[in-house]
């Protein structure tokens, strides 16, 4: 009973920051139609900005989130109005192509990354790193505790921006019915640059939160947008309330996997929930939240 | 205050509008008149910036919209009602009243244009914590045109508003245009309900295969042979 709890518990925790890591690439999904297959690499670069700080300049990992974060927001920024926009001007390239682009994007970042770091395992420990306490017979890590709650945080403080302010509804709207945004005097352009910020900066964070208890090298984008894809999927396409779920049932599908199936099957186990949800749920969680 | 002048406009090589002319005096309906696909729809989608003119001017109170973005068009005054209602279906009817309220000038008076929306629509009020999508198909309608009128317009295009509504639905959305106009907003209306627009309007234009061919009073074009021969079925 106390393993399956504690499998729980550490599920659940690893669960939320991968609710924020999909929500941010669910986002960019809705607005733009499109799957940003450089969100994984976005993360990394924001987990080598955090090394570097602490590594360099001794900067608690927490402390560098208000770096790492507008960093990230500004390089997404950055690729939407200059890299992304510009391919749906020309009318022979076809707007899926911009998936093709953030491939491309994502290349660029794991190679620079490469370059300046080599291809070595990095780490950052500190002192809390693998400090744990206790509630029962349950142990809790500490930083991971702390994720979970910063996690919860920024998804409550996104909702509140998406429902409350006429910047957050105008994404929204967007993402619903673009023509008719325009209509209402949105510049959907604008809108589109500040939602691939916006989702980069999810995805900064939960790096940035992640590297105390994760090994750093640069291919480690790949797989983490593998799992915001998966998380995605589970979720439906473009649902921020979906990606919660998936990031949740992810996590805990994972830890239950590495306990009772072994660590080898970790990934495999997120992989076949992917294919039984498009086989037998097509559509994801959103077919039953309906948000 | 609206003036558009010869204006053309092609969906890639194919040419939809041949020299369309038309103007909109300050509080006054205009219908647009027509069959399906003369051009209608895409003559109120040049206005809104949707499209944009080859040839041609449009001109609003002394500012050229041909030459401003397609979302710059509602801060001059001018907001356009889609065909087909396009309401955003997953946010509540509340939330779609305050989209239609961006600009500064809208946004300011939110709170008290939203009540008048609501008195012109009670059934909005009833339903404005549901979301757009689960609304009937006149009361998405009242919900898409309440969403134009929240940007305090001078000029309200209206695209179809009685397609797909029941007669008695119908009536009332026309009405509900005539009590637009009497607070003083301009209306230009395209219907295919030609009846009933002639009744209501001031003027009116008819649009065949893309280019004006008549125009008038309502009540010279009600008596017009072409009109009834070919619109009013007498």
């Amino acid at each position: 009973m106390d393993l399956f709890l504690q499998t729980l518990v550490s599920g659940l925790l690893k669960g939320g920051l991968y609710a924020v890591i999909g929500i941010g690439m669910t986002l960019i999904m809705g607005v733009m139609g499109i799957i940003n297959l450089a969100h994984g690499q976005m993360m990394m670069v924001s987990m080598y900005i955090t090394y570097s700080l602490f590594a360099y300049a001794g900067v608690d990992p927490y402390v560098s989130l208000l770096v790492s974060v507008p960093a990230i927001f500004t390089l997404g920024l950055f690729i939407q109005q200059r890299l992304l926009n510009p391919l749906l001007r020309a009318e022979t390239i076809l707007p899926e192509n911009q998936v093709l682009m953030t491939v491309g994007v994502g290349m660029v970042l794991t190679e620079i990354m490469r370059f300046i770091f080599t291809s070595d395992y990095k780490s950052v420990r500190t002192s809390y790193s693998s400090s744990t306490f206790f509630v029962g017979n349950i142990s809790f890590s500490v930083p991971l505790t702390i994720d979970f709650l910063i996690a919860i945080l920024m998804t409550a403080a996104l909702f509140l921006f998406l429902i409350k302010t006429d910047l957050g509804r105008s994404v929204r709207a967007t993402a619903q019915d673009k023509e008719a945004a325009v209509l209402m005097g949105v510049d959907s352009e604008r809108i589109t640059y500040i939602t691939f910020g916006i989702g980069s900066a999810l995805v900064a964070a939960a790096g940035t939160l992640l590297i105390p208890v994760f090994y750093l090298y640069p291919d480690i984008g790949g797989p983490f947008t593998r799992k915001a894809f998966v998380i995605c999927i589970l979720g439906g396409l473009g649902s921020a309330v979906g990606a919660i779920f998936g990031g949740v049932t992810l996590g805990l599908a994972e830890a239950f996997g590495a306990t009772y199936a072994g660590m080898e099957f970790e990934d495999i186990i997120g992989l076949v929930i992917f294919l039984l949800v498009l086989l037998f749920l097509p559509g994801g969680f959103k077919r039953i939240t309906k948000v | 205050m609206l003036k558009v002048d010869g204006v053309d406009v092609f969906y890639g090589d194919m040419q939809v509008l041949w020299e369309v002319s038309l103007t909109v005096g300050d509080a006054e309906i205009v219908a647009l008149l027509g069959s399906n696909g003369a051009g209608k729809s895409t003559t109120i989608k040049t206005v809104s910036g949707l499209l944009k003119p080859q040839a041609g001017q449009i001109e609003f109170d002394g500012v050229r919209l041909d030459q401003i973005p397609a979302n710059r068009i509602i801060h001059n005054g001018i907001a356009h009602v889609p065909e087909g209602r396009r309401l955003f279906t997953e946010m509540t009817v509340e939330e779609n009243l305050i989209m239609g309220s961006l600009r500064p000038e809208a946004k300011r008076a939110r709170t008290e244009t939203m009540g008048w929306v609501y008195d012109l629509f009670p059934r909005l009020r009833e339903r404005r914590k549901q979301p757009a999508g689960t609304l009937s198909g006149g009361e998405q309608q009242m919900a898409a045109i309440g969403r134009g009128l929240m940007a305090k317009p001078k000029l309200l295009l209206l695209d179809e508003p009685s397609l797909g509504l029941s007669p008695l639905l119908a009536m009332e959305i026309f009405r509900i245009v005539k009590v637009i106009n009497d607070a003083g907003v301009a209306v230009l209306l395209v219907e295919q309900n030609v009846k009933r627009s002639l009744a209501i309007c001031h003027r009116a234009y008819v649009l065949e295969n893309g280019r004006m061919t008549l125009s008038g009073t309502g009540a010279e074009l009600s008596a017009n042979e072409k009109v009834k021969e070919a619109y009013l079925g007498i």
